[in-house]
């Protein structure tokens, strides 16, 4: 991609070959790709709830592991990150970002990687110290493709912090869906669980690491998607015609592209960031930050992608809706930007106005 | 560039170790600067703090050491920059010199322009004002009037510039005239020109605003005769020149900082445990403040690695100008509920000072039209 020597630039280690055939693969398995968006379908049947040939293939690559550092099998953080954007570019209907997410925790904190796909639960869970081990109870609520995945939660003793993992088929899940159809599964914990499955939280990680890289993962998903809305709105608009010339000729129709591309841009530059916070011991005040600014995007950028498409957006074989349904589900997720902006402003606002400019130049 | 690529190296020591003495600078400098003074951001002149500022090796920073230059990077100089204007420091004095004439004497200058005028610019005594806009000429650029014909060796200038920032207190402008014929395309036969202000024939008259401040003038050139090194550049180059000029500036931190003393006041009236409304729109502010810093200084990295921004640049004064524009609406909105910010004349003044000004934050360089035609141009629409 033309970007590849931007990438370098950042000095980073975005590996160009890593880049390419995660895009291959994913433009395979992708609704905004490929698999056409019949597969943002998949969910709403009360079915499996994912392609299971696609997760096959993902995981074959190495894609679940991604995450972990090179030692370990992974490709490192920032790679990680490249690879979920163009999750959401494509529109991929798998549980490939949580995959990730719950595998890095996982050997973070020492509990072995169970294989297949892994998701996470958004709000924390209790522990209680049972005879032989432990047991976890509380309430697992729109976990993305609960009912095909094992789940990793944070937990707390009432005095300590963990990370617990139930494996799949332990929990029974009430299906449900996000707007664009994916699996969005309720559950209630009650269970006991080995000890292998159970382990202090890493340390390092801040107060809800969960919540975090899930946040995290779900900005640059956002940043994406964004990138294929935007590209797929501009190619639109210079291929549409009407009064005998392409809609994007209008001056109207220009500046509203103008200002999508510039959201675009932003929801981009927040997945920097909070790739970049991932490194950086899930920094909650940054990916905070970038998840406000992406969920807001998202949404300016799905509302000026329908307005530029006309009817055709509004129809289900076209391939605008697989990118636009997850805009709006993924602000929400992990956070949406009002309770984040809530969180970064009352810590702000503690700080006060003298140190607002120490504080905000420190991000 | 992928108009979406906003590649960004982490911060160095040296660019964090510069940031506390600017910092420290700052502080003893500005510590009795009111508020309400803060609040004019980059308008506010002093000439004596523009010589401490030179003296200091903070003005022209990234240029030749020849020229008065330190040759530092485009980020250390963007540390300074940022600095300045988070703390509202009157750098107006030297700011266009600094920023954009400074600039295209390197650029476009002859080694005697450059000698001359560069080392004084660095000094923080040398000022410029922009010679661009004109009675009948804003956005559409390439209509300029002002007639530049060549009379002996030199040039006679006649016209009328309007809109002049500090045309008052500059020793020099820079002025985009046409010396060609109007006959061919729009673009050619425009030349830029270096021009003492002390000049006979120059007359600067104010222009104020509601508020009664003078930054603007109206310079008209009545028979000004000028010598032929006052040239900047080649005859018939000034469009090429300019765009440059203009592209390479729209992207700093003054972009998205001219209202940063209301959201500081605004967070300090609220108090430290603000409600749930405000502190949603503090966090939110901030995340685009944030994210908007992190592209204008990858914007500024990129220009330092020889790439070409131009878009990126647009982008962001664009979103920078509807950022500044939104905090004195969402802090009006607030204070209207809150009984600390409305007993608090700090507050008010700094709040109706940005008011009144924020309809220039997306005029001034670029209207945001103008910007989001070029990013337009960017995605490939015209």
């Amino acid at each position: 991609m033309n970007d590849a020597a931007a990438d370098g630039a950042a000095g980073a280690g975005v590996d160009g070959v890593i880049k390419a055939s995660a895009h291959r693969l994913l433009q395979r398995w992708g609704a905004a790709g490929d698999a056409g968006p019949a597969a943002a379908r998949r969910g709403h049947d009360g079915d499996a709830g994912f392609d299971a040939n696609a997760w096959a293939e993902l995981q074959q690559a190495g894609f679940a592991l991604a995450m972990l550092d090179e030692e370990h099998g992974g490709v490192g953080v920032i790679n990680a990150f490249v690879i979920a954007r163009l999750a959401g570019q494509h529109a991929v209907s798998l549980p490939l970002a949580e995959s990730m997410a719950a595998n890095r925790l996982l050997s973070a904190a020492g509990i072995e990687l169970p294989g297949g796909p892994v998701s996470l639960a958004q709000v924390p869970a209790r522990l209680e110290r049972v005879p032989g081990g432990w047991r976890l109870l509380g309430t697992a609520a729109r976990v993305p493709w609960g009912r095909c995945s094992g789940l990793v939660l944070a937990a707390t003793d009432g005095a300590r912090r963990y990370l617990a993992h139930l494996p799949v088929g332990q929990l029974s899940f009430k299906h449900g869906t996000n707007l664009a159809g994916e699996p969005r599964d309720d559950a209630l914990i009650d269970h006991a669980v080995g000890a292998a499955q159970v382990a202090p939280m890493p340390v390092g990680l801040g107060e809800d690491p969960v919540l975090a890289i899930g946040a995290a993962l779900r900005t640059a998903q956002i940043a994406g998607a964004a990138q294929a809305a935007l590209a797929l709105t501009v190619g639109y608009a210079r291929e549409r015609k009407q009064f005998g010339r392409a809609i994007g000729s209008f001056q109207a129709v220009q500046q509203l592209l103008a200002v999508m591309a510039t959201q675009a841009a932003a929801a981009r530059v927040a997945a920097d960031l909070a790739a970049h916070a991932a490194v950086d011991g899930l920094d909650a005040c940054r990916i905070g930050i970038a998840k406000a600014r992406a969920s807001e995007a998202a949404g300016a950028i799905a509302a000026t992608a329908h307005q530029v498409h006309g009817a055709i957006g509004f129809t289900r074989d076209y391939a605008l809706h697989p990118l636009t349904h997850r805009l709006w589900s993924w602000r929400d997720e992990f956070g949406a930007d009002a309770q984040w902006a809530v969180a970064i402003g009352r810590r702000l606002a503690g700080a006060g106005g003298e140190r607002l400019w120490q504080e905000l130049a420190a991000l | 560039m992928d108009p979406l690529s906003f590649p960004l190296l982490p911060s160095s020591t040296a660019e964090e170790d510069l940031r506390t003495q600017v910092r420290a600078f700052l502080r003893e400098q500005l510590r009795e600067r009111a508020p309400i003074e803060r609040a004019q951001s980059w308008s506010g002149v002093d000439t004596a703090f523009s010589r401490r500022l030179g003296a200091r090796g903070w003005i022209g920073m990234t240029w030749p050491k020849r020229y008065g230059g330190a040759e530092r990077s485009a980020l250390e100089r963007y540390v300074v920059l940022e600095e300045l204007l988070a703390a509202g420091a009157p750098v107006a004095a030297h700011w266009i010199a600094d920023r954009q004439s400074g600039p295209a004497l390197l650029r476009f200058g002859s080694e005697q322009q450059r000698a001359r005028i560069l080392p004084r610019i660095a000094r923080g005594e040398c000022y410029f004002c922009i010679g661009m806009s004109e009675p009948d000429v804003g956005s559409d650029l390439a209509a300029v009037r002002t007639r530049a014909v060549r009379h002996g060796s030199g040039y006679r200038i006649n016209g009328t510039k309007l809109w002049t920032t500090n045309g008052h207190l500059a020793h020099y402008m820079i002025l985009l005239a046409r010396t060609g014929s109007e006959s061919t395309e729009r673009h050619a036969g425009l030349s830029q020109f270096v021009v003492d202000l002390a000049t006979p024939g120059v007359s600067v008259r104010p222009i104020r605003i509601p508020s009664g401040e003078h930054h603007f003038n109206e310079v008209s050139f009545t028979d000004v005769d000028v010598p032929p090194e006052s040239l900047l550049g080649t005859e018939g180059g000034g469009w090429q020149q300019v765009i440059s000029e203009l592209a390479l500036e729209r992207s700093g931190p003054e972009r998205f900082l001219s209202s940063f003393t209301l959201f500081a006041e605004l967070v300090r009236v609220c108090g430290a445990r603000p409600s749930e409304r405000t502190a949603l729109a503090i966090g939110r502010l901030a995340s685009h403040l944030v994210i908007l810093r992190r592209m204008s200084r990858s914007v500024a990295g990129a220009l330092q690695a020889g790439l070409d921004p131009s878009v990126q640049a647009v982008m962001v004064k664009d979103a920078g100008a509807v950022f500044e524009q939104e905090i004195p609406e969402i802090a009006r909105s607030l204070s209207a509920t809150d009984d600390a910010a409305a007993s608090d004349a700090g507050y008010a003044a700094v709040l109706a000072y940005t008011t009144l000004h924020a309809p220039s934050f997306s005029l001034r360089g670029g209207t945001r039209e103008i910007l989001r035609g070029i990013i337009a141009r960017g995605l490939g629409l015209r």
